[in-house]
């Protein structure tokens, strides 16, 4: 059964290797790492604190831990993956850093997807004196569970600050590739990082 | 509702234990649900926790109900119109297999403290033997709850080619030096009763049940969350007037005293001794200098891990070393912690979001195995 992915999900799915070992830090209903067990190979396990997901994404035959992020990554060893994903969650997390670091310590590759804040309808909103409420944001300053805002431009300084290189970074809007201004007019970033730094024994 | 009943094996040949002591011959009690494929490739062995049996499912003719009944059975989360589900007695259990209350042919008397000590790997030893007997290559899944998880750890370690899946749920892969204690001072009560008479009190005529009686309610404690128990009991009275004595004055003594009355009457003080030393010595680990994660590299199963976020026996931290060892050793692992009121007791009890997670498992193992 061949399966279909959302635009976005799509071009992940195209970063990662065939037969690589892949960890996804909130895998949703795990339908991506379906697609990439399926059709690209891949070892997966999936980690999802939702209980509604976490049977979802038994039922597409992925392996998944249920877990809350905010716990820390001390289940998973050092380099015991070739690619973590973490899509539109890492804005979710409290230590946006450390989460970095910890992706670094897990594997080598890193993808991460989340909303532009410096989408040029968000700044808009600023302008006219309140905070936005969008498609990418659909959620009032005050019951969003994003703890963190930033635009591409924030995170690429951070993931750089933490030991990656930017491979490839993507804004997309409704769906498509934005080539021109992408920190203004893509409403979510991809980007994948490799981690360019030796694991160090600082820990 | 199906009637179900029990059937007797006897095994001829001398099994050698961890012990040393060789048993020269024995029987298992097991009850059997639903009906084995041509392939006989859809089987699911049911491993039991301390005070249960192979009477996992439907009634039997006495009117009990299977301890298991919530989980296992027609459309249920273990759907035995899809799997054919074995329960079985653990030896030196006193629910029909042979134990300490059984008659001893050297002695034709009952072995008393005379039977061996049996520990988790030798039950398995014993339910391989009887896989055998049903003519039973591999399991589509071993299952168990608490011990019953520890069974099926071992499985899975011990005859890796024999398991597709392996599902420990409550479970541990070593008692904690708290979950030690516990069960010590439930065997201090029972050796210490005088009407225990150094394990022979069969020959006495007599049990001893205050010791099994304090050993049930020291357990019953540790199953139920310190949540669960207020919201049950409380301080809750069960008599209007405080007695200024040593009587009941509590709802909760009363409750405990009420478990512990009705335990003593049915259970066997030596299999409890000899239970709660197979659960102490557990440690699969401790042959490869405490890592987990060598001891389950050499296991074929996939896995799924349960634990209970109020369960403090089997505290959820114990089942993600588990997850945790797994990982390490990249085989493959499912994790659910399940968010439920009822402590260690949850393992047993109706849960939506528990029974939903082992009825998708059992469903997707039933897409891999082509069932």
């Amino acid at each position: 059964m061949a399966r279909l992915l959302r635009s976005d999900l799509a071009l992940v799915a195209n970063w990662v290797a065939p037969g690589s070992a892949v960890l996804d830090l909130g895998c949703g209903d795990g339908a991506l790492l379906a697609f990439l067990q399926e059709e690209k190979g891949c070892r997966c396990v999936g980690v999802e604190l939702d209980a509604d997901n976490f049977l979802a994404s038994m039922d597409n035959g992925v392996e998944v831990i249920q877990q809350n992020l905010e716990e820390g990554l001390a289940m998973f060893a050092d380099h015991s993956f070739d690619c973590v994903l973490q899509l539109q969650s890492l804005q979710m997390v409290q230590h946006t850093e450390a989460m970095l670091q910890e992706i670094g310590r897990i594997a080598r590759e890193g993808i991460v997807t989340f909303p532009n804040f410096g989408h040029w309808t968000h700044r808009l909103a600023i302008l006219k004196g309140r905070m936005p409420v969008s498609k990418s944001l659909p959620y009032q300053w005050y019951n969003s569970p994003n703890l963190r805002f930033s635009t591409i431009e924030d995170i690429k300084a951070l993931a750089r600050a933490s030991g990656f290189d930017i491979v490839e970074c993507i804004a997309l809007h409704e769906g498509r590739e934005i080539a021109m201004m992408p920190n203004l007019f893509g409403s979510l970033a991809m980007l994948r990082l490799a981690r360019h730094a030796p694991l160090q024994a600082q820990r | 509702m199906h009637v179900v009943t029990s059937e007797i094996i006897e095994f001829n040949e001398p099994l050698k234990l961890r012990s040393g002591a060789v048993l020269a011959a024995y029987h298992l009690a097991i009850e059997t649900y639903g009906r084995l494929n041509a392939l006989r490739s859809n089987a699911v062995l049911v491993c039991h926790a301390l005070n249960a049996s192979h009477h996992v499912a439907g009634v039997t003719e006495e009117g009990e109900t299977g301890w298991w009944d919530n989980m296992v059975g027609p459309g249920k989360p273990l759907d035995t119109e899809r799997f054919f589900v074995i329960g079985v007695n653990n030896l030196g259990s006193c629910f029909g297999s042979s134990g300490p209350a059984s008659i001893n042919p050297e002695t034709k008397k009952p072995y008393g403290a005379d039977f061996p000590l049996v520990t988790v790997e030798d039950w398995v030893d014993v339910q391989a033997r009887l896989l055998d007997r049903l003519g039973i290559d591999r399991l589509a899944c071993v299952i168990g709850g608490s011990l019953g998880g520890m069974q099926a750890l071992a499985w899975s370690m011990a005859y890796p080619e024999r398991v597709a899946a392996c599902v420990a749920i409550a479970s541990t892969a070593k008692l904690s030096a708290q979950n030690i204690a516990f069960n010590d001072v439930a065997r201090q009560a029972i050796l210490t009763d005088p009407e225990f008479h150094g394990g022979h009190y069969y020959d006495y005529g007599v049990v001893p049940s205050r010791g099994l009686r304090v050993a049930r309610m020291i357990g019953h404690i540790t199953y139920l969350s310190g949540d669960d128990m207020a919201e049950k009991f409380g301080r809750a009275r069960s008599g209007t007037d405080l007695q200024y004595g040593y009587g009941v004055d509590f709802e909760i003594e009363s409750y405990l005293r009420y478990q512990g009355e009705k335990f003593s009457r049915y259970f066997d003080a030596n299999t409890y001794l000899l239970i709660t030393k197979a659960l102490d010595y557990f440690d699969p680990a401790a042959a490869f200098e405490g890592d987990l994660s060598r001891a389950l590299a050499n296991t074929r199963a996939r896995f799924l891990i349960v634990s209970f976020t109020t369960d403090w026996r089997f505290a959820p931290a114990q089942s993600r070393a588990i997850v945790k060892a797994l990982l390490d050793a990249k085989r493959p692992v499912t994790y659910a912690e399940i968010d439920a009121p009822h402590g260690h007791d949850a393992f047993l009890l109706d849960d939506l979001r528990y029974h939903n997670t082992v009825r998708s498992y059992f469903a997707g193992l039933r897409r891999e195995l082509n069932l």
